[in-house]
């Protein structure tokens, strides 16, 4: 009895939250002004600061990508995954083995690192099918934990635990642009693309169907919609959007090497997402700024155990905003709106 | 014949300490739906409370005791204070926050007691025992004994005292465990204090093999998540045939298949994961839940 009451009040919870999610996913003019702001300061970032902190920011937005792609698969598919660090590894490596081994231009081994990771995370996503939850984390977290293993056995490609040197590529078309410069707004070029693709793929029938089965499968799939597709399909298109991110992060910091694909990057992924927002795309931007920038402050408040602080950080987080930075934005604009609105009445 | 042997009941040692570790997670698990990531690190961070009484000039035993009765203190501390209050918000929340845990508790080991490898001393004579041809190592023989001798007792625990059966009750039905009085957010903190002994004794009993550091558990976690996704996520026996299989099965392959050796250990136990979860997702022993739509 209590149990039911208890799986209704957790149902209509999930509406409300797939109903906001909806309708943040609606064309608002002030959203729009949002997006065009933020896009457009995100242009103008690279006059006012270089060298380093650019660098940074180049990192944050190729975190942004790949926890989009995270969010996707967990977020609005219901999926769990503690593996995406794999992706994001191999993601990397395939980029720098094209442009190592074989001397193919920077830009195609980014493409090619998103094919191969659709294919890869395909192929994950078809017998994963059949797990849910726990046993989903736990089949993706031995995964992300074996990758630095495997990639350092086959030494011959990846250059084992030395990992490969890249060199950073040059601006194209004779522009004025300093190698960081044009790393940053390739990346920029990138996410803004692919952001207008999920944001396209998730407002329509797919995005609808995606969230459906994550709310009930059953139900979903009574209506037609084809779960084992839908749902390796979306494994596959978030794997290959989190490869994306790890080609592009290859390329910024010019080295790839097996230690740093370690299941560390998973969970800081993991909590990217519930940091920035689940099932909400600004919430990829929210949390890749926390992933990139709150280890830092960690690390400025002790440097003796910058990794506690972070932890602090993590759990103060959870209690103040379980929502994450998106769920809390939202209920301050409702709050803010809701008292306009009374007051307005009240005169 | 006799290396096999050998490798088997080495196999069970190590299988036998993540047996503890998995039984740990299950127990956490079948009250809370929750996975504890965090469990390998609090028992990393007992082992190292271990090591500082023994190098307070501690016998072995007395440390021994003192560790368990101090990590079940302070499992119970972890989960009043810092799990309580998400208690009953989504279970990614939750998972998050023993993330933050697990690197709270792996930072504040390499804090104080620094990324150097430290040895751990065996209660075991290091005098290996002849049986035959055979030869075992005395701390492997101890470590499946004590394994055996804790299993025992909290077999018994959960069997023949009140407290056991309120625990359980607690675990697979809350809201009527609550109705007969059973204080069911506290069984979930002695849940989580008796996962945390549980966990400090897998960390000493491992810690003489693999050396004492920060990071000398998430090897052995990954193996325990193995051992109970093998022997089932709800079944505590299933965790502890899961951990016994797993270790063995860990040490033959290392041995016989050549490729593989040392290097590739953590993809065996990747591949046995998801061989299990492929062919019998829900474990050897465990229930299939059914969810009402």
């Amino acid at each position: 009895m209590a149990s039911s009451a208890d799986e209704t009040a957790k149902t209509a919870e999930r509406v409300a939250a797939a109903a906001t999610s909806g309708r943040s996913l609606a064309v608002r003019p002030l959203g729009v002004a949002a997006v065009v702001t933020v896009v457009l300061i995100a242009i103008a970032l690279p006059f006012v600061m270089s060298g380093f902190r650019l660098f940074q920011f180049t990192q944050v937005l190729t975190y942004a990508i790949a926890l989009l792609g995270l969010n996707l698969l967990t977020g609005y598919n219901g999926q769990f995954s503690l593996g995406h660090g794999a992706f994001y590894g191999i993601g990397a490596y395939t980029t720098a083995i094209m442009i190592d081994r074989w001397d193919i231009g920077y830009g195609w081994t980014v493409i090619a690192a998103g094919i191969v990771c659709l294919i890869v995370g395909f192929l994950f996503g078809r017998p994963a099918l059949r797990l849910e939850g726990l046993y989903l984390a736990l089949a993706t977290f031995s995964l992300a934990l074996a990758v630095p293993q495997i990639l350092k056995y086959f030494e011959h490609w990846t250059g084992g635990s030395q990992g490969i040197v890249l060199s950073k590529p040059k601006a194209p078309f004779g522009l004025r642009l300093t190698e960081d410069q044009w790393l940053y707004y390739l990346t920029l070029g990138v996410a803004i693309v692919l952001f207008v693709v999920a944001w396209n793929l998730l407002r329509g029938r797919v995005g609808r169907a995606i969230v459906a089965i994550r709310d009930n499968h059953i139900a979903a799939e009574a209506m037609g919609i084809d779960n084992a597709l839908y749902k390796s399909v979306v494994f596959g298109v978030s794997a290959a959007y989190t490869g994306v991110a790890g080609a592009l992060s290859a390329l910024a910091i010019a080295f790839v090497a097996p230690d740093s694909f370690n299941i560390l990057l998973s969970i800081t992924l993991l909590t990217g997402i519930v940091i920035g927002g689940f099932a909400t795309i600004s919430g990829a931007v929210y949390g890749a700024l926390f992933v990139q920038f709150v280890p830092n402050w960690a690390q400025d408040i002790s440097k003796a155990a910058p990794w506690a602080i972070f932890g602090v950080f993590l759990i103060v987080f959870m209690y103040v905003m379980p929502r994450g930075i998106a769920g809390f934005l939202h209920l301050v604009w409702i709050r803010l709106t809701a008292s306009a609105v009374s007051r307005e009445q009240g005169r | 014949m006799d290396i096999l042997i050998q490798q088997i009941v080495s196999g069970l040692a190590t299988g036998g300490i993540y047996a503890s570790l998995a039984l740990a997670l299950v127990m956490i698990y079948q009250a809370t739906d929750v996975v504890n990531f965090a469990q390998g690190e609090m028992a990393m961070f007992s082992t190292y409370l271990a090591w500082s009484m023994l190098q307070a000039g501690l016998p072995y035993w007395v440390t021994f005791c003192a560790t368990v009765v101090v990590a079940f203190v302070g499992g119970l501390l972890v989960e009043r204070i810092v799990i309580r209050p998400v208690e009953g918000q989504p279970i990614l929340t939750i998972v998050i926050v023993t993330l933050g845990l697990l690197v709270i508790f792996n930072s504040m080991a390499g804090w104080i007691y620094s990324y150097i490898q430290k040895p751990f001393p065996s209660p075991f004579p290091p005098k290996p025992i002849k049986i035959g041809n055979i030869v075992f190592g005395a701390h492997d023989l101890g470590a499946i004994g004590i394994t055996l001798v804790v299993l025992t007792l909290l077999f018994l625990f959960f069997r023949f005292t009140t407290l056991g059966l309120a625990m359980r009750a607690a675990a697979q039905n809350p809201v009527s465990s609550r109705l007969c009085g059973i204080r069911v957010s506290w069984m979930l903190g002695l849940g989580w204090g008796l996962a945390a002994a549980f966990g400090a004794i897998a960390g000493m009993m491992v810690a003489p093999v693999v050396f004492l550091d920060p990071n000398m558990m998430s090897g052995i976690q990954l193996y325990a998540f193995a051992a109970a996704t093998v022997g089932g996520f709800t079944s505590p026996m299933g965790a502890v045939v899961g951990g016994l299989l797993v270790g063995v099965t860990e040490n033959l392959v290392g041995t016989y298949v050549s490729f593989i050796g040392t290097e590739l250990k953590l993809t065996v136990a990747l591949a046995m994961i998801i061989i299990v979860l492929l062919v019998r997702p829900t474990g050897l022993f465990g229930r299939t839940t059914v969810r009402r739509v």
